[in-house]
This record gives C-alpha cells, structure tokens and sequence, in this order.
C-alpha cells in the first residue's frame, strides 16, 4: 500500500514540481510584484524596491495609453471572435453537409493555417498586403477599387490583422463544431422536416440550439485567445501607425522588457486577466440567459 | 437523381474558403523561389519566370538560418520528449495511483488553467536569471517541461484502465515502473503521440517568451529570428518567404502526418474542458 503511494509521488512529482515552481509561484509572486515599483535600479539591487500598494494600478488607470491599449485589444475582440466564430460555424455546417464531396480534404485544408507559425505567416500577410507589391490590392484594383495602405493607415492596419487572425484561427473551432454538429441525433431533423420545417427553421430551430453549450465554451476559449493579441502587431505594424495597434500584452511587454518597470507590467497582466474574467463572465451569463449553458 | 443545385453551391463554397485557406502558403511557396526584386514589380507575378534557390542558399549560407532551424528542433524536441513522459506519468498517477489529497489537488490544478500564462512572465524571468537559465536554451525548455492540460488529458485516458489489469500485474510482483513501461504506456500510445504532437507545435510555433528569454541571437528559434530578420529585411520580400517557408514546412508536415492523433487531442480537450 504504501508502496503505492510511494509510486504515485515518484511519478506525479516531477511535472508538479515544474507546475508548481514555474508557473504557480511565478502567477503567485507577480500579484506580490504588482504592489511594488519593482524597476531596473531594482534589479540592480533589491535595496531600491519600495512597496507602493496599488500605486501601479492608479497609474495606469490614468495612462492614456494603457487605455489606448485596451480599446484596441477589445475592437479587435469584438470584431475578430464574431468573424472568427461565424466563419468556423460557416464551415462547420458545409463540412456537415451531405451534399459535401471530399470532406477530408477540405477539412485538412481549412485546418492547415491553424497549425502555421504565427509570425511566419504575419510575415507573408505583411506582403501579401503590401500597398505597393501586395497581391490584395492588385487584385482590388482589378475590380476598380483603389489601392488601400492597409498597414500603413491607422484605420485600416488593426482590420488588416483582424483577417489575419480570423483566417489563420476559424479552422480550430471549425473542427470542434464539426464533431458537435455531427453528434446531433438525426431523428431531430427527422421529426422536423416530417412537421414541415424549410431548411433555414431547421438551422434556428435544431441545430443551433443543440450547438448552444459548445458555442459558448468555443466564445469563451476564443475571447481569452484573441485577448492575447501580441504577435500580429509585432510583426506587422510594431504597434504601428500612430500607435494604432498596441495591444495590451503589446503594451506590457514594453513596460516589463523595454523600461524594465516590471511591477507596473505585473499590473498590467493582472487588469488584463481580470477584463477576461469579466468577459468570460458575460458570455456565461448571456448563454445562460438563453438557456444554453 | 437530386437537384444539382444545392450541392453545386456547398462544393463551390468549400472550394473557396479552401482556396483562401490554402492560397497564401502556396503564394509565400512560389514567391521563395523567385530571385531578389521579381515579386516587387506590378502586377506581382503568381509564378517564378525562372525559379532559384537563391533565397534558401542566402539565407543558410549568410544570416544563419541553419543555426536557427537547429535552435527550433532541439528546443521543440526536448520540450516534446520531456513534457510528454512529465505530463504522463502524472496523467497516470492522477487516474490510477491512490495518495492523499490527489482529488483536492486536481482541482486546485484544473482551476489554475484559468491563469493565463502571461501573469507569470515577470517573475519567471527574475526566477530564470537567479537560476542562470536567462538566454539559454534551458530559459525555454525547463518551464515548458509540464502543462496542466497535458496531464489533465492522459488522466482521461487513463481512467478507461481496467484496475484488474494493475492488479493481476502487482500480484505477479511487477514493480511500479516496470508496470508503467509495459502495461501503462503501451496501453496509452494514441494520447502520448497526440501529447507528443501537441507539445512540439506549440513550443515551434511559440514566440513571446522565447523573444524575451534568448536574448543572445546565437540561441534564437526560428519565430524569433524571422521577427527580427524581417524588420532587417523590410524589402527582401522573396528572402522573408523563404524564411517563413524553413519556418512552416517542418510543423506543417508533422501536421500532416499524424492529422489524426492532433484532431483527437484537440477535440478531447474541448468536450471535457
């Protein structure tokens, strides 16, 4: 018996022991981190490090551009999770169909740009958008449209990275759809069309409830992905024009590994994790309300 | 016979996302094999007029390339090799081994992967450099060595174990580990291939915390280092595609191979998640 036990130790151990010392305890010490002006001259030497309470909290709370920061972390939320979702289930539906020939395929090439590499593929979307050379506004010039300076216009560059996202993301909850949709018992849409349901009551009326749970657990995980928008701006537009794409992890990164201040980047990602609880908190709230959770 | 209609649109329809799907990775192939200055002329062309491995030779001969893809697949692999045997021996030990306080400390572990990752990242690096693992291949791989959601999915399978198959094994005077090696890991191989798969793609693919962690240039992966050539090379528009091939080919083959050990874990961790 407690040779058993013994073993179970040995063989749980290890990954607890990397959990615990490099994750929890660092998630743990940030908090700590947080209430101080932990800065450069701090890392020096810890003499210089001064308790300040929730000093760094305030002080982004008035930072314009901590704010900034978070306007366009939530615009590209807003818009890219709907797009995303809606194409994912776009997908879902005409994978699920019985009228689709050579499904397999399909689904491996909608799921391919899932696995790309981030940067290497902001890389190419950087080209592909090229005001000059890009092959987007060649093509829109083709049809009349005027070339737009899509990375290089404040207006257009956090769209630009929002087709980014959407295209190399939607395969990933394209798939989880997929199976969800195939798990409807088919004597559901039996007894619909037999009740004389038209393809679109169909959709409203039984498969998008029976998707309900999945559609809300898809959202959440998909809210608290796209919160996380760094890469794309890093890449493509260094945050980038006029500041117009710094995001939130953007704008901590530059706190903590740029002016070194990083009890003010712990608050960050702690304000940062806290809009995503809230987020989440919404989502289950609403899908409760329409009694889908 | 059906009316044609219908099925011509949802094919056509999937054709297309499949065509913007694909497009970009076959254009970002094509563009690598043109020399320097053809894809910056208009319209861009869509097919090398004499392809050239040119960008390939430049890019291994001159900006290191090599040292970054050998960077990319030790870090990946030592990260695949040690995450997955960490994250399974817990997996089982959490399914299959009686300790105390094993269902508390679950959940305390299930709980914990609402933290996201980023929370940590100040810490982790005073606690790197204490350690001196700041800007060394260890800086990346050590922290990635377990994930709660790894262990979370060997545990699902490993609940399915008969606990007679343990027993008649204990009786028979097997030891622990030999039990684990031969009855264990056989019995779990599609969820520590799926594991394997998983755990190599995101350390691959991953950028923010080896950016900031190699910050020596010789210790980049390939994400890190195809950031800062391309804000180097802001014109060489047939280089950086033949960079960002290097950098995708290898995941997007892997892909490709086990597609269905990847799709498996991914649903799992959806359901049940």
């Amino acid at each position: 018996m407690t040779s058993t036990r013994l073993a179970a130790w040995a063989f749980a151990g290890p990954a607890l022991a990397i959990i615990a010392g490099f994750f929890l305890l660092p998630a743990v010490a940030a908090l700590a981190l947080s209430f101080t002006d932990f800065d450069l001259y701090a890392l020096a030497s810890l003499r210089n490090l001064r308790f300040v309470a929730l000093g760094n909290y305030a002080a982004l709370l008035r930072d314009p551009l901590f704010w900034q920061a978070l306007g366009h972390t939530v615009y590209f939320v807003a818009v890219g999770v709907p797009l995303s979702i809606g194409l994912s289930l776009a997908a879902a539906l005409l994978l699920a169909s019985p009228l689709a020939r050579a499904q397999a395929f399909f689904r491996t090439a909608l799921f391919a740009p899932v696995v790309t590499t981030l940067v290497a593929v902001a890389v190419v979307w950087r080209y592909l958008f090229h005001t000059r050379y890009g092959l987007v506004n060649a093509a829109l010039g083709h049809v009349g449209i005027h070339s737009i300076d899509w990375l290089g216009d404040p207006h257009w560059a956090m769209p630009t990275i929002i087709l980014l996202a959407v295209w190399k993301n939607f395969g990933y909850n394209m798939v989880i759809l997929l199976a969800a949709l195939q798990a409807i018992p088919a004597e559901l849409y039996e007894s619909a069309r037999m009740d004389g349901a038209t393809a679109w009551q169909r959709l409203r009326h039984v498969t998008l409830p029976s998707l309900g749970p999945v559609l809300s657990l898809v959202s959440i995980l998909t809210v608290a992905g796209y919160f996380q928008l760094f890469a794309e701006p890093y890449v493509m537009t260094e945050g980038g024009p006029l500041r117009s794409t710094v995001s939130v992890l953007y704008y901590m990164y530059d706190q903590g590994f740029k002016w070194w201040s990083f009890g003010m980047a712990s608050a960050v990602a702690f304000l940062l994790f806290g809009v995503v609880l809230l987020a989440t908190e919404a989502i289950v709230r609403f899908a409760r309300a329409r009694g889908a959770a | 016979m059906k009316p044609a209609g219908p099925a011509l649109l949802v094919n056509a329809a999937l054709a297309g996302l499949a065509l913007v799907s694909i497009f970009p990775l076959l254009w970002m192939l094509s563009v690598s094999f043109m020399p320097a200055g053809a894809a910056s002329t208009l319209p861009p062309p869509l097919f090398p007029a004499a392809p050239t491995l040119d960008n390939y030779r430049d890019l291994f001969a001159r900006m290191g390339m090599g040292r970054y893809l050998a960077n990319s697949l030790l870090v990946a692999g030592a990260v695949a090799a040690g995450s997955t045997l960490l994250n399974v021996m817990a997996g089982y030990a959490f399914a299959k081994l009686e300790f105390t306080g094993r269902e508390r400390l679950f959940r305390l572990l299930v709980a914990a992967l609402v933290i996201p990752s980023q929370v940590a990242i100040m810490p982790l690096f005073l606690e790197l450099k204490v350690l001196g693992l700041v800007n060394s291949y260890g800086g990346v791989i050590v922290p990635a060595l377990a994930g709660i959601f790894g262990i979370f999915l060997v545990r699902q399978s490993a609940r399915a174990i008969p606990d007679e198959l343990l027993e008649s094994a204990r009786i028979d005077g097997a030891t622990e580990l030999a039990i684990f090696r031969r009855v264990i890991v056989p019995l779990l191989k599609p969820v520590i291939v799926t594991l394997a798969v998983f755990s190599f793609l995101a350390s691959w693919n991953d950028f923010m915390w080896p950016l900031i962690v190699l910050t020596d240039e010789a210790h980049h992966t390939l994400p890190v280092a195809l950031a800062s050539l391309s804000r180097e090379h802001v014109q060489d528009n047939e280089l950086m595609m033949a960079g960002s091939v290097v950098t995708v080919l290898p995941v997007l083959v892997l892909f490709l191979a086990l597609q269905r050990y990847y799709i498996a874990g991914l649903l799992a961790g959806s359901v049940k998640g």
